[in-house]
């Protein structure tokens, strides 16, 4: 730029002139300006508030798709729902709680907390932050228009019913008449491009607007995953949106990219997909890692144990979960040199994924652990996902898996890492950063009703499933009949439901409950470390008033023991 | 606690990335993976095509065209050095022909595609081929002509005396733009017209 800086040679180097700013007319109070506000906003802290309100919004409508799928199978050979809608509502779930409930809401803890967390005033392009959440918003009240926008809820050719991963040639327009699949599609595609455009907000932010002091080996461990998530993002979406983009051309202007009549091949489908839908689970899974990283130093009054290595072992997470993909094909008849590869790279991100529990457990050794609830939640994310990556390892054999592909065995496994770690850790993060976002504490005893009964009940509905899936209990069935030994299964299953559902309901009333009524937290309720909590709660726009620089890993700590400081040891 | 405590007023150097580098280089990225899948399809289905047209029957070398577009990213640059220089004149000669160059490439697939499809029978629905040919190639041109307009608005901007010192770097991320469909170019033209010609249909 110094080169150039010179304003005196050129005829066009007069001042440029901004236009002045426009503000529409803003009126403190009334509900319209509310809506008028959080339309027009562009602030992070609002737009990651936004991101994980309309998450839960769709956490709910995805749950109720749930309950209804469960109170099906309660019966062996029920009638209360026709296949028809079955296939909707399995399709919807699937659908929703990935595109619409695990995504919106990782982005939201990122968009709120990272400017923060960095020392910064805002993300790097507010208006493309903006951009992102209404794309996304809009792809989901897409999606389930697809249930108003076709004949209804009862009628033919409504709401997707193929399937969260769409496998050809069941899309192909013969086989899915109407427009169900499109909706399916064309949601996919705008949701993929407000992910990416959000995750590339994420990373020009991390990399570029650090406040004074914080080199990327001082960032909180949480910004450091978050880079790898939305790195994950950028090279992982766009092969989804390139398998809708065949799709759509297969499907409304006659190409043969799925078309098994024609010489496409369907299997092309499953890799295309896959090599997205894989590093998605980590997309997906390395968030709950983030908040886990953050919450449980703080609970043990430890920092992380092997900072380093945690950072090593995501980043090489994210690389191996590139190469990991067909082990959800073992069934389509790989040579065995593929099945081997496959196998053996999935069985080999066990071991920075463990690497990452052990250091989870040795931050815990010897810590003065403080059992609140955030700390309740991981603790119990950490046997859970052992759980999930246990049964995962097993899916990696080969032969197993030919046993089990497409088995309530899967289902059990990617429930235990979808609710038991991800849905966890976002439930440690909700009670850990809510005081931040809102002012309020929330309310304990609301909040262990809250973990216990979700917990009890998680385990209820998820465990037999593994052992329906020993069973033979195909994934998809609408119903059963009464001799397959599957009903006692299913009914606990079931009945696990209404311990989660009450469990929720706490959850959700405690949410409105502390608003109102919960103790005022302070700018620092958990004696943290990390920026978020040098600034009032809620912060302002502005986030700081100066902002901030650091010289450790643990600002806060630096400033409250002045005596003993973490700068002069890392 | 107050932030107070945290901001020292030492003022030794602290410099950051510039946020249109980084987040130019993410994009392409996020190209770069769409691309790769649109290559490997076309590379999985060749020699796959149950009926003719075939690759080998049908496609022209496009000599005149590559050359076209690989100097414009010469032109570009030279460009781009033009307006360091403060040379408008230059700038506007060099700025200009890359969009006459842009174009030229864009008229060649406009006229390719017009006589595949009305003398060779060649659509996206025909084979894989024409399905795997049609959308990468689409895919390359949309990014040309995204490129055009993004070339048009910075020689607009200039003409009218728009372009700031403050906005080189905004002109420097459109020529990188074009540079990186220029490199797609470079792939699609060794998959498409080198390659596949060669490769018999099974």
């Amino acid at each position: 730029m110094s080169a150039h800086g010179t304003t005196n040679t050129a005829a066009n180097d007069e001042p440029y002139e901004f236009p002045p700013l426009e503000r529409p007319g803003e009126e403190k109070g009334s509900l319209t300006a509310l809506i008028q506000n959080l339309i027009f906003t562009v602030d992070h802290k609002k737009l990651g508030l936004m991101y994980i309100g309309s998450g839960l919004f769709f956490f709910v409508v995805a749950g109720i798709m749930a309950s209804l799928i469960r109170l099906q199978l309660f019966f062996p050979g029920s009638q209360l729902l026709n296949p028809d809608v079955y296939n909707r509502l399995f399709t919807m779930h699937g659908t929703a709680m990935v595109f619409l409930v695990g995504m919106p809401i990782l982005f939201g803890f990122a968009n709120y907390l990272i400017p923060i967390m960095i020392g910064t005033r805002d993300m790097a392009f507010p208006r493309l932050n903006a951009f992102g959440f209404w794309v996304f918003l809009f792809s989901g009240a897409f999606l389930f228009f697809s249930y108003l926008g076709a004949p209804g809820l009862y009628a033919a050719g409504s709401a997707p019913d193929v399937g969260w991963f769409a496998y050809a040639p069941l899309t192909a327009k013969a086989f899915s008449r109407g427009h169900s699949t499109d909706y399916w599609t064309l949601s996919i595609l705008f949701n993929g491009i407000g992910s990416i455009a959000t995750s590339v907000n994420i990373l020009v932010t991390i990399f570029c607007l650090r406040c004074k002091g914080m080199t990327l080996g001082k960032m909180p461990l949480f910004v450091w995953m978050f880079v790898v998530v939305a790195f994950l993002v950028v090279i992982a979406v766009p092969p989804l949106t390139a398998c809708q983009i065949m799709l759509t051309l297969d499907r409304y202007l006659g190409a043969v990219f799925f078309d098994t009549q024609a010489g496409g091949s369907a299997v092309l489908w499953q890799h295309f997909f896959w090599i997205f839908g894989h590093p998605e689970v980590y997309i997906l899974m390395i968030p709950g890692f983030a908040i886990a990283s953050e919450i449980i130093p703080v609970f043990s009054r430890k920092p992380i144990f092997g900072y380093p290595v945690m950072v090593a072992a995501t980043v090489s997470i994210a690389f191996i979960s590139l190469g990991v993909w067909a082990h959800h094909m073992f069934t389509v008849g790989m040579t065995s040199l593929g099945n081997t590869f496959f196998a053996l790279s999935t069985m080999v991100i066990a071991v920075p994924t463990g690497i990452k529990i052990f250091n989870w457990i040795g931050t815990m050794y010897g810590g003065k652990l403080r059992l609140e609830l955030p700390m309740l939640f991981c603790i119990a994310f950490l046997f859970q996902f052992l759980i999930a990556g246990l049964t995962g390892v097993m899916l990696a054999v080969t032969p197993f898996d030919w046993q089990l592909s497409d088995s309530y065995f899967v289902v059990a496994h990617f429930h235990y890492v979808l609710i038991g770690a991800l849905l966890f850790t976002f439930f440690a993060g909700f009670y850990y950063w809510y005081p931040k976002a809102f002012g309020r504490m929330m309310n304990v005893k609301l909040g262990h009703w809250h973990f216990w009964l979700f917990t009890i009940g998680f385990h209820i509905t998820f465990f037999p499933q593994h052992i329906a899936g020993f069973l033979g209990m195909p994934r998809r069935i609408f119903t059963y009949e009464a001799d397959r030994g599957w009903e006692i299964w299913n009914q606990i299953s079931t009945l696990g439901v209404i311990f989660q559902v009450a469990g929720v309901l706490f959850f959700v009333y405690n949410l409105i409950y502390s608003y109102y009524r919960g103790d005022v937290a302070g700018d620092d309720p958990w004696d943290a470390w990390t920026l978020e909590w040098a600034t009032t709660s809620p912060p302002p726009e502005y986030n700081f008033e100066k902002i901030p620089e650091v010289r450790s890993r643990r600002p806060l700590w630096d400033a409250k023991h002045p005596e003993d400081p973490d700068w002069k040891f890392e | 606690m107050s932030t107070a405590e945290l901001t020292s007023t030492s003022a030794s150097e602290w410099k950051l990335p510039s946020q249109r580098k980084v987040g130019m280089i993410c994009l392409i990225m996020t190209e770069t993976s769409l691309f790769v899948i649109f290559v490997v399809a076309y590379l999985f289905y060749m020699g796959k095509n149950l009926t003719g047209p075939f690759p080998d029957e049908v496609l022209h070398f496009p000599w005149l065209a590559s050359a076209a577009l690989f100097s414009s990213s010469l032109t570009v640059w030279l460009g781009e050095l033009a307006m360091h220089k403060k040379k408008w004149a230059l700038f506007y000669f060099w700025w200009g022909l890359t969009i006459v160059l842009g174009a030229y490439f864009t008229y060649f697939t406009a006229a390719e595609w017009v006589h595949l499809i009305y003398h060779e029978n060649l659509t996206i629905s025909t084979n894989v081929f024409g399905s795997t040919f049609y959308s990468l190639v689409g895919l390359h041109a949309s990014h040309v002509l995204v490129g055009l307009v993004l070339l048009t608005i910075v020689l607009v901007a200039a003409i009218r005396k728009k372009i700031h010192p403050d906005h080189h770097e905004h002109v420097e991320m459109v020529s990188w733009y074009w540079h990186f469909v220029d490199a797609i170019w470079v792939v699609v033209l060794t998959v498409v017209y080198i390659i596949s010609i060669r490769i018999p249909n099974q």
